[in-house]
């Protein structure tokens, strides 16, 4: 287990969306398969339908959600968003509203900042340390101490979250970012270290065997050798990462104090106050979604490269 | 320096962040540059060095909170007494926790399957056609929100109205209802109903997910397989049935265990929804009520334990099947 990926589609095949072609005639073959794939599906009306009928039902919500977060109060609260399709009028109050107003996100949006960068940094960074030692320095117990971090993934967030918060309060820093940020990082380390690991086998020895040769040590082979064929491998997991501390609800509830609590959060506050205040809920929702989804739309490909090399949690 | 604990304005907790980065890269820099001296330093410190800290952050973090966890799991709640497994057998005997451990069987059995059946199904049919990246952005883009924001998504969908003159509905679903001249309904209130229409989110979230694993094991299926089915005459359904799940059986079973897994640990669509009231909890929600709100810390433990003990076997499988299909290959 400990030199596989965990799931089929290793990182090397991770690429789907550009497969390598190998020869002119491999490629001339795949093309006109396509293409006679692709007649085939269209062709049958059936399919295309059910398709279309799910890419509909998959989009339509968040639409409905959009379209609301810029309608007028008295609009949200008298008509459906569907109506507003064919008589817009449409205004950013709600925003302005949400982060300044009676939302107040503003803060909110800092603070899921602050906490994100730092929880994504350096839980990577300790991990590819490990994993490098994993991977390349020979030390006694080094399988059973890799089996061991493996195994760490099934400890469920729920199971330390009252032992730490006794710790930190012990700290005297219990609500502050430190406790945001090591929580965030600890929960991180285990699978970081597993991934990172299986992308450092995957450098040919060779390679590291040759630094040595020339008289490079641990440091410069890690930095000159590992890093810069690792940077796809760190930003899958880092946008991974990212993501998920950012999305966060229950470490921040649990943890951060009012004063750092992140977006997701304070909006899953609001709903429980103004819970039909579709005006600010509706702005909420698209604010706290804005840094991922442009996360997600710009570093898709390091993100399904990440999913695939089974980099997922619950 | 007060800020360093207890930032309140912008710029403090801004140059708190950045004071935090340069701590940790001022600490790993010196212990790298500690161990940069191949022939000086022997083995044993170099290896301390580069997992030193990462092994001693996850013993504090989670190996001691888990045994203690276990250990409070116990006791009464307040920690003040040894009640044995009473915690335990709470969980299995009062009727409100049946509720939960009902609920979390209808989430980790049907949020996986779905979610698999629509991404595969959505994989298969978008595969290869001229829209493919952009049809699979949109079902893959519920990935990247919140649970939180996903909840309220579809809190929106549901949004109810009373059934009056001169009233709208304002939520799609309920629209429809009327559209169809049925009565609008409290689609998050009403029992035990509700549950299934807050794992339509946790189905609608995953299926992209789904999708793309799936997806990518479809195109990996060797051509000359396809080509001789279809020299044998199998194609549409039976193509699908006979030649596509059979090959991506492993994906099919890491996505089936891996959603299933997250599907465990649910808790802010729930809490998004209905607070994880109106007979809506799961036993992960359940853990955070009983801890954070009626301060029940045994109880809390307890539920926290048996999600953990939930979890083992579904990896279990996982690995498993994983070591079968290695061999396989």
């Amino acid at each position: 287990m400990t030199s596989t990926t965990p799931t089929v589609v290793g990182p090397q095949t991770a690429q789907v969306d550009a497969p390598v072609a190998t020869t002119e005639s491999w490629r001339q073959r795949r093309k006109r398969q396509k293409a006679e794939a692709a007649a085939e599906r269209l062709s049958s009306p059936v399919a295309s339908t059910i398709a279309v009928l799910i890419a509909i039902l998959w989009s339509i919500p968040t639409l409905g959600l959009l379209v609301t977060s810029f309608r007028t109060v008295d609009d949200i609260n008298s008509s459906g968003w569907w109506t507003a399709l064919s008589n817009p009028l449409f205004s950013q109050y709600n925003y302005v509203e949400a982060l300044f107003g009676g939302g107040g996100l503003a803060d909110n949006f800092v603070n899921s900042v602050v906490i994100t960068l730092p929880a994504v940094l350096i839980p990577i960074t300790l991990a590819l340390l490990a994993a490098y030692a994993f991977a390349w320095i020979p030390f006694k117990g080094r399988n059973i101490l890799f089996v061991a971090v493996f195994a760490l993934q099934i400890v469920p967030l729920q199971v330390t979250l009252v032992p730490l918060l006794t710790i930190y309060g012990d700290l005297g820093i219990a609500g502050s970012f430190w406790t945001v940020w090591l929580s965030h990082s600890i929960f991180a380390l285990p699978l970081a270290i597993f991934l990172l690991h299986n992308f450092m086998k995957d450098v040919p020895p060779s390679l590291v065997e040759a630094a040595r040769m020339d008289g490079a040590g641990h440091v410069t082979i890690f930095f000159k050798v590992l890093l810069p064929l690792l940077t796809p491998a760190i930003a899958a997991f880092g946008v991974f990462q990212f993501l998920w501390v950012w999305n966060d609800l229950l470490v921040a509830l649990t943890f951060a104090s009012n004063d750092a609590s992140p977006m997701t959060a304070a909006v899953a506050d609001l709903v429980g106050t103004r819970g039909s205040a579709w005006y600010l809920l509706s702005a909420g929702a698209f604010l706290t979604m804005i840094v991922p989804l442009a996360v997600f739309l710009g570093l898709q490909r390091f993100f399904v490269r990440g999913l695939l090399a089974g980099s997922v949690k619950g | 320096m007060d800020f360093l604990l207890d930032a309140e304005t912008t710029p403090h907790k801004l140059v708190l962040m950045v004071v935090a980065i340069a701590l940790f890269v001022v600490v790993m820099g010196a212990i790298l540059f500690a161990v940069d001296k191949p022939k000086r330093v022997p083995n044993w410190l170099l290896v301390l060095g580069f997992i030193g800290p990462p092994l001693l952050i996850m013993a504090f973090g989670l190996v001691y909170p888990a045994l203690r966890t276990l250990f409070n799991s116990f006791f009464n709640a307040d920690g003040s007494q040894f009640v044995g497994v009473d915690n335990y057998t709470a969980i299995f005997s009062s009727e409100g926790l049946q509720v939960v451990l009902r609920n979390t069987v209808l989430w980790v059995v049907l949020v996986p399957l779905l979610a698999t059946f629509f991404g595969l199904v959505y994989a298969y049919l978008v595969d290869r056609t001229r829209f493919e990246n952009f049809a699979k952005m949109l079902v893959f883009l519920p990935m990247a929100i919140s649970g939180v924001a996903a909840g309220l998504i579809w809190r929106f969908v549901y949004e109810y109205r009373p059934d009056q003159e001169g009233i709208n509905q304002i939520g799609l679903l309920n629209q429809l209802l009327v559209w169809l001249g049925l009565e609008p309904r409290q689609f998050l209130l009403d029992q035990p109903t509700n549950t299934f229409f807050i794992i339509v989110v946790m189905v609608w979230i995953n299926a992209g997910f789904a999708m793309t694993v799936l997806s990518a094991s479809i195109k990996a299926i060797p051509d000359d397989i396809t080509e001789a089915a279809r020299l044998d005459g199998v194609s549409g359904i039976g193509m699908f049935r006979y030649v596509t799940v059979p090959s991506i059986r492993p994906a099919l079973v890491v996505v089936l265990t891996t959603v299933a897994i997250s599907t465990l640990k649910v808790f802010d669509i729930i809490y998004t929804m209905t607070g994880s009231q109106y007979g809506t909890s799961v036993i992960a929600t359940e853990f955070y009520s009983q801890t954070f709100r009626q301060f029940n810390d045994g109880l809390g433990a307890a539920l926290a334990v048996l999600l953990f003990v939930l979890v083992i076997p579904i990896i279990a499988y996982n690995v498993r099947q994983l070591r079968l299909s290695e061999e396989i290959r």
